[in-house]
C-alpha cells in the first residue's frame, strides 16, 4: 500500500505570489535527500495574477518525464479549484487552505481532502500583505515536509544556504516552515501512504535547466560574441552567459570583459551581428524561439551560401504565430532544417536533457567552424527552462577549439592562389581567410551568385560547382554530428524513434512496454542530417513509431523526405498540446495501434 | 553584382602615399554602374581619402546591404576583405563583426533605399550603439536597380521620370541622426569631391559612427527637371554651411587667433578637424545648433552640407562594453575557457 519515492505531486498557485521559492525549496530538499526528483513548472505567459503551477515528480528509478498521475494536488489557487480536483488521480489527495470555508467545487468522491489554514496562520504570525502572501508559500512547503517525510534538517540547511545574509528574513521562513509543518502533524495523517524515504542516488548528479547549461557550453566552447533579441523561453540563456561571463570573462585587474554581448533590435539583426561576428572569426550565437528564427530565414540562407558559421540556439515553444510562449513543443523541426528560401539545409542538434545540451552546444561551436554554416540546438521550453536531474558536468581540459579550415598568413604564403571557395579537400569545405589577415587572402562575401573563386557569376555551371560543393558538405555533415542513441534488445519487432525532450518519457514507456513482454527496440535522434544507421534502424524493423511533439509528424516527413523511407510505414505519435510528454501517451498509443485500435 | 577586373597598369611618376602605395592600390574591379552615375565619384572620392590617410588596406573591411550603393564596395580597395550581405541589413553585420575584430577599419556603404526604408531600423540602432565605422549613404532619391520608384528620402513634390509628383515627407538621416544621438553627422555631394575627401577622412578618423549622407544623383532614373536630387537642383541648393579641414596625425595644429569661427576637434587618433562655419550662430560641436541651422536652412529651400555635427568625446561600442584594446577574435582560448576545476565547483551551486 505504502509508496516510497515513487509519487507525484502538483502545486497550483497564483502567478507573481512568489511560490517559485517554495517550490525550488521542495525539489532541491528532495534531491538533497538523495531521491532522484524532477519539476515541471507550468507557468502562464503572464507577470502577476494567472494561475500557474508546479509538477514535481519523485522516482526512484530515476525517470524523469512529467508523471502520468498526480498523488497529490496542493491547491492554493481558488481560480483553479475545480480543474485542480480533476487532476488528482482516484484514491489521492487535495490539500487547500482551509482559512475559508470549504468551496463545492473541491467536493469529490474518492479522493482526500485535507484542509490547513495557511491564509488565517500567515496572517496571525506575518505583518504586511506582501509577507503574508510569499510566507503562505513557504508554510505549504512546511506542510508537504510533514505530508511527504522530507527531512527538515535538509529543509533548514537549505534556508541558512538562500537567506544566511538576511537573518530577518530567514526567520520569518523559520516560522513559515513551522507553521505548516506543526498545523500538518497535529490534525493531518503524516505521512502520506506515498512518501519519501532518504536514498543515496543523487550524489552526483545536480539539477540544471537546460538554458543554464547552453550558456555554460557557450561559455567553455570560447564563444565571445552573442546578440540576442528578449523571447521566451529563450531569454534565461543570454542572462546566464552573462552571469557567466561576469564570473569567468572579466579581468580582476583591468576591469576587461572577455565579451561581448549585443542585445539587438531585433532577431533580424540578432542573426546579422552573430554573422558578421562569425565572419570576422569569433565564435558566436545567438538564442531565440520560433518567432525568432522566423525573422532571421534570409540571414540563415545568406551564411549557408556564403559558408559562415554561426550557432543558433532554438528554444522551442508553442506555434504557430504567437502561439503559447510559455508551453513546450518541437514544431521547428523543418524549419530549422530548410531555413530561408532557395535550396538551404542545415545542421541540427537535439539534446534531450540539460546535461546533453552542455556538450551539445560545444559540439555546436566546433561543427560551425569545422563546416563553415548555421548549426542549430534545438531544444525546448521544457529542457531549456525546467530543472532537471542530470549527472554533473565535467570538463576535459585537453580540450581545444576545432576552428576548421582558417588560412592564416603564413599559409597563404605557402599557396600560389587563394580561391574561397575552392574545395580542394573534397568534403565539400573550402579553406576560409579571415578580415584582417591580407596578402592575397582577401575576397569579397556575396549573397548574390558567386563562384568558387568568390566572384560574381550569372553563369549556370559556375553556380551549379557552388552549390553542388554544398551538397557535398552537407553530405560529410552526415558522417561528423552526433551518431543517435539506440537502446536495443534480441528480435525487437517494433523500434520507437523519438527525440529530444521526449526521451525522457520514450525511455520510461519502452520500460513499460517491456515489463508487458514487448519486445521494443528505441533510437534518439540526436542530430540533422541523418546518417546511413538510422535508415538501417527504420528497414530493419517491423513496425516504426515516430514520437515527437508536433501536429504534423516533421521528424516523420524529415526521414521520409532525406532517406526515402516510406513515410506512410511510420506510425505517428504525436503529442501537441504544449506539456511536456508523459510515458502514459506513448505506452497508450502504441498498445492502441498494436490492438488495432487506431491511436 | 557584377565587376571587372581593371588592368594592373600603373604610371611610373604615380605619387606613393606614407605605406609606399600608389592611389591605383586603393581601387578596386571595374564599375558596372551608369555612365555618369553620383556613386562612382563617391567611390573615387573614397579611394582618394584611403590613400591620403595611407590606410592599410588588408586592415580594413568594406560593407554593404543591396543597391547599386551596395555594389559599389567591389569598385575599391580591392586588397581589402569585403562583404556585401542582404538588404537593409549592412548594420548588423557590421556591428558584429566589429565586436569580433574592432581592430579593422570597416567602410559601410549604403543607400537611401538600404538605410531608409528596409534598414532604417538598423541603422538607427547602429547609431545608438556608436558602432566605430564609416556609414555613407549615397543617396538619389530612387530605387536604380528595380528602375525608378521613390525612395524614402524623395522630396514631396519631387517628380518620377514619367512625371508623377512624389507626396509623402522624406526621411531626412541627417536630422534623424542627429535626433538619436549620432557622434558625427556630414552631409555632401558627390559632384563636391573638394568638400567629400575630407570629410570621409575626417569620418575614418572618427572613434564611432561616421554618417555622411551624400547626394549622389542617379542619371538614368532621377537626374530630370522636377527631381530634387538631380545635379541641377543639387549644385543650386547647395549650401556648404561648414566647411572641413582634415589635420593629419604628423601636421602641427595651429590655430591662427584672428580666425575665431575655426573650431578644431581633436579626434580619437590623434588627428583633427577644423570647422569653418559660414553662420556665426552655428556651432558644428553643438547638436541643438546643428539641429536648428539645417531645419532653417531647409526652410529656406537649402541644402545644409558639410561636416554638421561632431562629438570629440564620442565613446563607442566598444568602450561601452569595456572589451579588451585588442580584438576579442585574438584573445587565446586559455582566456576563455574557465577550465575543469572551475567547472566541478560551480557544479557544487546546482545541487
Amino acid at each position: 500500500m505504502n509508496r516510497v519515492n515513487d509519487f507525484a505531486f502538483k502545486i497550483g498557485t497564483v502567478n507573481g505570489t512568489g511560490s517559485a521559492s517554495a517550490n525550488g525549496l521542495l525539489m532541491r530538499s528532495i534531491f538533497r535527500m538523495g531521491i532522484p526528483v524532477t519539476g515541471k513548472n507550468i507557468f502562464p505567459s503572464n507577470i502577476q495574477g494567472l494561475p500557474t503551477w508546479y509538477e514535481i515528480r519523485v522516482s526512484k528509478d530515476g525517470y524523469a518525464a512529467r508523471p502520468s498521475d498526480i498523488d497529490l494536488v496542493v491547491a492554493m489557487n481558488p481560480a483553479t479549484y475545480a480543474e485542480d480536483v480533476a487532476t488528482v488521480r482516484a484514491g489521492g489527495y487535495l490539500l487547500y487552505d482551509s482559512s475559508w470555508p470549504m468551496p463545492k467545487e473541491l467536493l469529490r468522491e474518492g479522493i482526500t481532502i485535507l484542509g490547513i489554514p495557511f491564509g488565517r496562520m500567515c496572517v496571525e504570525s506575518f505583518e504586511g500583505d506582501r509577507e503574508r502572501t510569499l510566507l503562505r508559500n513557504i508554510a505549504y512547503a512546511g506542510a508537504l515536509t510533514a505530508l511527504l517525510g522530507i527531512d527538515m534538517a535538509v529543509v533548514e540547511t537549505l534556508l541558512e544556504e538562500t537567506y544566511g545574509k538576511k537573518p530577518k528574513l530567514l526567520a520569518a521562513n523559520h516560522t513559515a516552515i513551522r507553521l505548516g509543518h506543526d498545523y500538518a502533524r497535529e490534525h493531518l495523517p503524516c505521512p502520506l501512504p506515498f512518501h519519501l524515504e532518504p536514498m543515496n542516488a543523487t550524489s552526483d548528479s545536480i539539477l540544471m535547466d537546460g538554458n543554464t547549461a547552453c550558456a555554460l557550453g557557450a561559455i567553455y566552447a570560447g564563444a565571445t560574441v552573442g546578440a540576442w533579441y528578449p523571447i521566451t523561453p529563450a531569454t534565461s540563456l543570454m542572462e546566464a552567459f552573462g552571469a557567466f561571463c561576469e564570473k569567468y570573462r572579466v579581468d580582476k585587474e583591468t576591469g576587461e570583459r572577455r565579451f561581448a554581448i549585443l542585445q539587438a533590435e531585433d532577431e533580424l539583426a540578432a542573426a546579422g551581428i552573430v554573422i558578421g561576428a562569425g565572419w570576422a572569426g569569433a565564435r558566436a550565437f545567438t538564442n531565440t524561439s520560433g518567432p525568432g528564427i522566423s525573422l532571421m530565414q534570409e540571414f540563415i540562407g545568406l551564411a549557408y551560401y556564403t559558408d559562415i558559421p554561426a550557432v543558433f540556439f532554438d528554444i522551442q515553444r508553442c506555434g504557430p504565430a504567437t502561439g503559447m510562449p510559455t508551453r513546450t513543443q518541437q514544431a521547428d523541426i523543418l524549419s530549422l532544417a530548410y531555413a530561408s528560401h532557395g535550396d538551404t539545409k542545415h545542421p541540427i542538434l537535439f539534446p534531450a536533457n540539460p546535461g546533453e545540451a552542455f556538450e551539445l552546444a560545444v559540439a555546436a561551436f566546433d561543427l560551425a567552424d569545422r563546416l563553415q554554416t548555421p548549426i542549430f540546438v534545438a531544444t525546448d521550453l521544457d529542457i531549456g527552462m525546467n530543472d532537471w536531474m542530470v549527472k554533473r558536468l565535467s570538463w576535459n581540459d585537453a580540450y581545444r577549439p576545432d576552428r576548421g579550415k582558417v588560412l592564416d598568413a603564413d599559409a597563404l604564403d605557402r599557396i600560389k592562389k587563394f580561391s574561397r571557395y575552392d574545395d580542394v579537400d573534397g568534403d565539400g569545405i573550402a579553406a576560409r581567410t579571415l578580415p584582417g589577415v591580407g596578402g592575397k587572402g582577401a575576397y569579397f562575401v556575396r549573397g548574390s551568385g558567386h563562384d568558387k573563386h568568390a566572384g560574381y557569376t550569372e553563369n549556370s555551371a559556375a553556380y551549379k560547382e557552388v552549390v553542388d560543393r554544398l551538397l557535398r558538405k552537407f553530405a560529410h555533415a552526415a558522417t561528423i554530428v552526433p551518431k543517435p542513441v539506440f537502446t536495443l534488445q534480441d528480435d525487437a519487432e517494433i523500434g520507437l524513434i523519438t527525440i529530444g525532450g521526449c526521451d525522457a518519457a520514450v525511455r520510461e514507456a519502452a520500460d513499460r512496454l517491456r515489463k508487458h513482454d514487448l519486445a521494443v527496440d528505441v533510437m534518439r535522434i540526436r542530430a540533422f542530417p541523418f546518417g546511413e544507421e538510422v535508415r538501417e534502424f527504420i528497414e530493419s524493423h517491423e513496425r516504426v513509431f515516430v514520437i515527437e511533439q508536433n501536429r504534423d509528424g516533421q521528424l516523420r516527413s524529415l526521414l521520409a523526405i532525406e532517406l526515402g523511407v516510406p513515410r506512410d510505414e511510420m506510425i505517428p505519435i504525436l503529442d501537441y498540446g504544449g506539456m511536456p510528454l508523459t510515458a502514459k501517451v506513448v505506452v497508450d498509443a502504441v498498445s492502441s495501434h498494436l490492438a488495432g485500435v487506431p491511436a | 553584382m557584377t565587376s571587372i577586373a581593371k588592368p594592373p597598369v600603373r604610371h611610373p611618376s604615380l605619387r606613393t602615399n606614407a605605406l609606399g602605395l600608389t592611389i591605383r592600390d586603393y581601387e578596386g574591379g571595374m564599375s558596372t554602374l551608369c555612365a555618369g552615375c553620383g556613386h562612382d565619384s563617391v567611390t573615387a572620392a573614397l579611394v582618394q581619402a584611403a590613400w591620403e590617410l595611407a590606410l592599410p588596406p588588408h586592415r580594413a573591411a568594406k560593407m554593404s546591404g543591396i543597391g547599386c550603393s551596395s555594389k559599389t564596395t567591389a569598385y575599391f580597395m580591392k586588397q581589402s576583405h569585403g562583404f556585401n550581405s542582404v538588404h537593409g541589413r549592412m548594420p548588423s553585420v557590421t556591428t558584429g563583426a566589429a565586436a569580433a575584430n574592432r581592430e579593422l577599419t570597416y567602410i559601410g556603404i549604403s543607400g537611401d533605399g538600404d538605410s531608409l526604408s528596409i534598414g532604417l531600423g538598423q541603422m538607427a540602432h547602429a547609431i545608438r550603439r556608436n558602432v566605430n565605422m564609416l556609414y555613407v549613404i549615397d543617396n538619389n532619391g530612387v530605387y536604380g536597380l528595380t528602375k525608378g520608384q521613390f525612395s524614402a528620402s524623395a522630396d514631396i513634390g519631387s517628380k518620377s521620370k514619367r512625371g508623377e509628383p512624389n507626396e509623402q515627407p522624406p526621411i531626412d538621416p541627417v536630422l534623424m541622426a542627429l535626433a538619436i544621438g549620432a557622434t558625427f553627422v556630414a552631409r555632401s555631394f558627390s559632384g563636391d569631391k573638394k568638400q567629400l575627401v575630407p570629410i570621409l577622412k575626417a569620418g575614418l578618423s572618427h572613434h564611432g559612427l561616421a554618417l555622411i549622407d551624400v547626394i549622389s544623383p542617379c542619371v538614368t532614373f532621377n537626374d530630370h527637371d522636377g527631381s530634387t536630387k538631380s545635379y541641377r537642383y543639387t549644385r543650386e541648393h547647395d549650401l556648404e554651411v561648414v566647411q572641413a579641414d582634415y589635420v593629419p596625425i604628423v601636421a602641427e595644429i595651429t590655430l591662427p587667433d584672428s580666425e575665431s569661427e575655426v573650431r578644431t576637434v581633436q579626434m580619437h587618433d590623434g588627428s583633427a578637424i577644423r570647422l569653418r562655419t559660414t553662420a556665426p550662430d552655428y556651432d558644428p560641436t553643438d547638436r541643438a545648433s546643428a539641429v536648428a541651422h539645417i531645419r532653417a536652412c531647409q526652410v529656406r529651400g537649402e541644402i545644409a552640407t558639410g561636416l554638421l555635427f561632431v562629438d570629440g568625446e564620442s565613446h563607442d561600442m566598444h568602450d561601452r562594453l569595456k572589451t579588451p584594446e585588442s580584438a576579442l577574435v585574438d584573445l587565446p582560448f586559455s582566456q576563455l575557457c574557465p577550465g575543469a576545476k572551475a567547472l566541478d565547483s560551480l557544479m557544487n551551486r546546482y545541487r
